[in-house]
């Protein structure tokens, strides 16, 4: 199964393409196989078998033939069923797993040819992880948590303090430096991940799924926050979900997985608007496309006769102009970007079918 | 049922179902009894004749020989290390002197202190530390010599230089970069080479230890476990016990961090290789089952007499658990913390240390517990060879019947023992807790402060008063002599004596010895027979090989009817127990609040050294055969009626209100739902008391038995290595084969009900 788009394309938020850079972390026909041993099943295994065939022969395809560039800046949102390998995508894309098969390049870097203690400072330096139960450190105080990677790399005690208190404050969590993680909520725990992950200022980002353990009402909230995070910081970001509301909601690109596949990869838009795989579009069906789909995907070039009259916010949703299209009786829309610069046209009849689901 | 079709999968490819084997083992068992009854059995299968005995102890002395003074080189070089860290706590706990220098000895606690500062701290800390230890040991045997004295003046002069230099780098560590550690270390050094100097540091007062010992208590648990640290030292101060205790504690605080730092070496070597983990175990599981007197002779024999023996035992005897726990807590540490230590960039050290074994905090501090425990039910059963202090005191007054006196020693130890088990419990569930932002130093270390002030003040005080400082001869409360009275009026009393007398009666003539000269009776090839059909019928095919090859070898050795009348006694005592302990537990498991006072109960008791239960059977029955099983069977009662109780309490709620809602009697929903759900958990029980009894049969050999563990205790006398070592495996392999039979069958029955994790 090869995604759709591999190679950049157009971005949600900043549609800059960006074709010619180099992307973060770049993998190439990644294999993962858990198993007695792997390396040599996999050299022998023919290229018809199935994510069950394997299975029956002993062996997990945890990651079965992936290949995926995350370019700087971008939000990569994993998404998939428990089970369909998209933690242990993440942990080959950090090296906690070493990988099967294929390449992982981080910065132009294969990783799996780096020596241990290459691999202890481009973690030290480069990478920071959010994981699912918080993976605290019992023992020690929120600060203490925060400040573990700087003091691991060796910070001074002054040093770390310091820094470690401002991204305590950055999360939110003033005052309670001196707590036990025992003594905080789910949260609050989640909180103290986000900050330690922060404190060495990482290049790349991973998330486990940092939020399936809390309750719905504090998800919310922690999204909010994440995005707020996210707009502050700008960092390159692969993120783990099942949930594909969330997905939807934080996602510059979304790579749908089963059974250790990449299904499709590709904007939110255009995973609605077109699903790749039945599989897919079974996640789609509940979805109400016109919150997802923004009117920029759906522009057409300008024709040599320009509609006329006030143009339409590319980067809002189709349910955002849901009014205007509505009671504007224009058969087409201009529609310009967030800089006022006209990009296209937009069908009224194209916008109402999505808007009233009538495809 | 899935269980039953791998079994029937695996015996099929063999050609026997298992059916058919245990029906032919047991059939031929049988009729090789009949044939013996209408006497036909050839001598042979009877008993084994001793022209073919081989003799192991012979060789095993033989092939000893020929590395004994290799071997002894060695483990002298061991016990001469740990003498001189033991002089120094005898000689801070009880004064006594301490009049030798040796570098090596300087070298290991070098060691050892930098070991500690890196793991609490860092690296520049640990070096500093070192090289100041290294530079004063240098100088120290440049002066005084190897194996030379200290005293003059020159030497004098040193210590203070050392003294200077370690309190100027300690205390610039602290207060620049905050690390503490090279302080308190270099501290302890000092203490040693203050001691080493002739300053006569102890006996500490007993006033300080006490109030020290109820601070730590008060910061653990609060005003109770306060109560029971400094009551503890105040009684054994008063009842004129003092310098005992101190002599069997100066052994047990060695003993026991030495225990724990071996083992917490080993168990790490062990999770990481997993190699090394696969030898280990097997020799982890007969060193458990190993009978204490197969510690004490080698022990003595390595170790020269006394404290170092004595300690020597106690450490190799405590050293299993704290490696299991150890192995245990490092495998359980949640893979989500490895990985974020992993992602912060942790090198292997950084992993071990600052993730792993933090993270592990609760398992090794429960290894802790038991290594302490171990320690002192080892430290006070090394009485048998000559070691000074409670259990020796204990030993001699049980052997002149003095129960008065006895009876307070055991009480001694009992207080002792429970309190190092609660306070140390109390550590292993002790959470930490913020303190409000801007806490002053003062309140961040309230208690080391108290801790302190009371340690000095105590300290200063006794330098005036005298009752302060230790409790003179004529001062003590001892009511030794009334109490032997009332215990032996009470004894002397018609109906007691009716009693214990008829019980007496009834136990030996009417069950004890039928049952004894039935076992004897048997062929031992039918015997042999009997164990394999009965652990086949129970744990299955592996354990039931390891019992046949087990009883092969015991018979083998020529020891075959003492080791019979040591199963006869360990059976029947269980026997017993069962029948006493079963209804107490059924009947407690109905009702919370008697639950929890049993298990209250039970876990106190546990904590006793099992010496201590020998007091009250030989103050009911006398010196004889009831005395040993009644005290087996108190001690085994233990385990029975806590596992029990667990079990019935463990069963889940909903399948006693699916039982009710059926409309189920209480004695229905008991014999149908909450006894086979508990059966798995109480078969771990039985198990234990099965080992307990194995281990309680032997120390019993002093009240005078005829089994393994007098033939045992009389190797102690002189230099039968391969015999002792013979007669251990013996003991060893049967309680093996009782504890794999045992718990392959509890293993099996959880997985079939569902129940294991
Ligand atoms: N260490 C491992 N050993 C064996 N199988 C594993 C291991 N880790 C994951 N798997 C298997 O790989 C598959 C993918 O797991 P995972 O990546 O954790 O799924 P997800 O995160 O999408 O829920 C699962 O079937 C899981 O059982
Ligand atoms: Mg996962």
């Amino acid at each position: 199964m090869t995604p759709s788009d591999t190679s950049g394309g157009v971005f949600n938020k900043a549609s800059t393409p960006m074709t010619n850079i180099k992307p973060v972390i770049s993998c190439k026909n990644v294999w993962k196989l858990f198993g007695s041993s792997p390396e040599k099943y996999l050299a022998k295994l023919p290229n018809a078998h199935s994510y069950d065939d394997i299975r029956a022969d002993g062996y997990i395809a945890g990651v079965k033939d992936v290949s995926v560039d995350v370019h700087k800046g971008e939000m990569l949102v994993i998404m998939g069923l428990s089970g369909s390998g998209k933690s242990t995508l993440l942990r080959c894309m950090s090296r906690l797993h070493d990988i099967t098969g294929g390449v992982i390049e981080v910065d132009g870097q294969d990783i799996m040819a780096l020596p241990e203690h290459e691999l202890i400072d481009l973690r030290r330096n480069k990478m920071g992880m959010v994981f699912q139960s918080f993976g605290l450190l019992p023992h020690r105080t929120v600060l203490e948590n925060v400040a573990f990677p700087l003091e691991m790399r060796g910070q001074g005690k002054h040093d770390r303090r310091e820094r470690a208190l401002e991204v305590v404050k950055l999360v939110g969590l003033e005052g309670r430096e001196d707590y036990f993680p025992r003594e905080l909520s789910g949260g609050q725990q989640q909180r103290v991940g986000i900050a330690r992950s922060l404190a060495i200022e990482p290049d790349i980002w991973f998330l486990d799924e940092p939020f399936s353990a809390l309750d719905p009402l504090i998800r919310r909230e922690m999204q909010d926050e994440f995005l707020r995070l996210q707009d502050l910081l700008g960092k390159t970001i692969i993120f783990v979900t099942h949930d594909f509301d969330e997905a939807l909601r934080l996602a510059d690109r979304i790579a749908i997985m089963k059974d250790g596949a990449v299904e499709q990869c590709d904007t939110p838009d255009k995973i609605v608007l077109n699903p790749a795989t039945e599989y897919v579009r079974k996640f789609t069906q509940e979805i109400d496309t016109a919150r997802v789909v923004h009117a920029r995907t759906l522009v057409k070039p300008m024709p040599p006769k320009a509609p006329t009259g006030k143009a339409l916010r590319g980067s809002a949703t189709i349910h955002e102009l849901a009014r205007t299209i509505v009671n504007d009786t224009r058969k087409q829309f201009p529609v310009e970007d967030d800089d006022g610069k006209l990009i296209g046209i937009l069908d009224r009849q194209e916008a109402l079918d999505i808007l009233l689901g009538s495809e | 049922m899935t269980l039953a079709s791998t079994e029937t999968a695996a015996d099929v490819s063999t050609g026997f179902t298992k059916k058919q084997a245990l029906y032919g083992v047991f059939g031929l068992a049988v009729l090789l009894v009949l044939a013996k009854l209408i006497g036909i059995l050839p001598e042979f299968l009877n008993r084994i004749p001793e022209a073919y005995i081989p003799d192991y102890a012979a060789t095993f002395d033989a092939g000893f020989n020929a590395w004994r003074d290799s071997i002894t080189t060695v483990t002298r070089f061991f016990s001469e290390r740990l003498e001189f860290h033991l002089k120094v706590t005898a000689h801070l706990l009880y004064g006594a002197r301490v009049h030798f220098f040796n570098p090596i000895d300087w070298l290991t606690l070098m060691t050892v202190s930098s070991g500690a500062v890196l793991f609490l701290d860092n690296r520049k800390a640990a070096l500093a530390t070192m090289i100041t230890i290294a530079l004063s040991g240098i100088f120290f045997t440049f002066v005084v010599g190897v194996g030379g004295q200290f005293g003059g003046m020159s030497q004098h002069a040193l210590m203070w230089v050392f003294l200077v230099t370690a309190a100027v780098l300690g205390g610039m560590m602290a207060w620049k970069d905050n690390t503490f550690s090279p302080l308190i270390v270099l501290g302890v050094v000092f203490v040693y080479a203050l001691i080493l100097n002739g300053y006569k540091l102890g006996p500490l007062p007993w006033t300080s230890i006490a109030a020290t010992a109820a601070v730590i208590g008060y910061y653990l648990g609060g005003w109770r476990l306060g109560l029971l640290g400094g009551g503890t030292f105040v009684w054994t101060a008063l009842i004129g016990q003092w310098k005992l205790a101190m002599e069997t504690m100066s052994v047990l605080v060695v003993a026991a961090p030495a225990a724990f730092i071996i083992g917490i070496l080993l168990g790490i070597a062990a999770w990481k290789f997993p190699k090394f983990d696969k030898v280990l175990r097997p020799i982890l599981s007969i060193l458990q089952t190993l009978p204490f007197f197969t510690y004490l002779l080698p022990a003595v024999i390595f170790f020269k007499v006394g404290p170092t023996a004595g300690a020597m035992a106690t450490i190799v005897y405590a050293i299993p658990p704290m490696i299991l726990m150890t192995t245990l807590g490092l495998k359980k540490v949640s893979p989500e913390i490895v990985e974020a230590g992993k992602m912060a960039g942790c090198s292997r050290w950084q992993m071990l240390s600052r993730v792993y074994l933090p993270a592990a905090r609760t398992e090794l501090l429960v290894g802790v517990n038991q290594v302490i425990m171990l320690c002192l039910a080892m430290v006070v059963l090394t009485a048998f060879i000559g070691m000074p202090g409670l259990g020796a005191k204990l030993l001699a007054m049980m052997n002149s019947f003095k129960l008065g006196r006895s009876f307070e020693i055991g009480v001694t130890i009992v207080l002792l023992a429970v309190m190092l088990d609660r306070l140390s419990k109390a550590w292993v569930v002790k959470q930490p807790e913020h303190f409000e932002r801007g806490a002053s130093l003062w309140k961040r270390h309230f208690y080391l402060f108290a801790a302190i002030i009371a340690f000095v003040g105590f300290l200063l005080i006794s330098q005036v008063v005298e009752v302060a400082d230790s409790i003179g001869r004529k001062q003590h409360f001892s009511k030794g002599k009334e109490i032997d009275g009332i215990i032996k009026g009470f004894l002397d009393i018609d109906i007691v004596q009716a009693v214990t007398g008829w019980i007496r009666w009834f136990l030996i003539t009417q069950v004890l010895i039928p049952f004894r000269d039935a076992m004897l009776w048997v062929p031992t090839s039918a015997f042999i027979l009997f164990v394999t059909s009965f652990s086949l019928w129970l744990g299955g095919r592996k354990p039931a090989v390891f019992a046949f090859i087990f009883f092969c070898f015991v018979a083998s050795t020529g020891w075959w009817d003492r080791s019979v009348i040591t199963l006869y006694t360990v059976i029947s005592a269980v026997i017993l127990a069962l029948l006493i302990g079963l209804p107490i537990a059924i009947y407690a498991a109905r009702s919370e609040t008697w639950s929890k006072r049993i298990l209250l109960f039970c876990d106190t008791a546990q904590t006793f050294p099992s010496f201590i239960y020998l007091l009250p059977a030989i103050m009911l029955f006398g010196i004889n055969d009831v005395a040993v099983i009644f005290s087996i069977l108190i001690f085994t009662l233990v385990p029975l009626v806590r596992y029990t109780v667990e079990g019935l309490r463990g069963v889940p709620p909903e399948m006693t209100e699916a039982a009710d809602m059926a409309g189920a009697s209480r004695r229905q929903k008991l014999l149908n739902v909450q006894l086979p759900l508990a059966l798995p958990t109480m078969a771990v029980g039985f198990n234990q008391a099965i080992m307990f009894a194995f281990f309680m049969v032997i120390i019993a050999a002093f009240i005078g038995t005829q089994d393994l563990g007098q033939e045992l205790q009389r190797t102690l006398a002189g230099t039968d290595l391969g015999k002792n070592f013979v007669l251990g495996m013996c003991v060893s392999l049967m309680a093996l084969t009782f504890d794999l039979t045992i718990l392959s069958w509890a293993e099996q029955r959880k997985k079939a009900l569902g129940l294991s994790s």
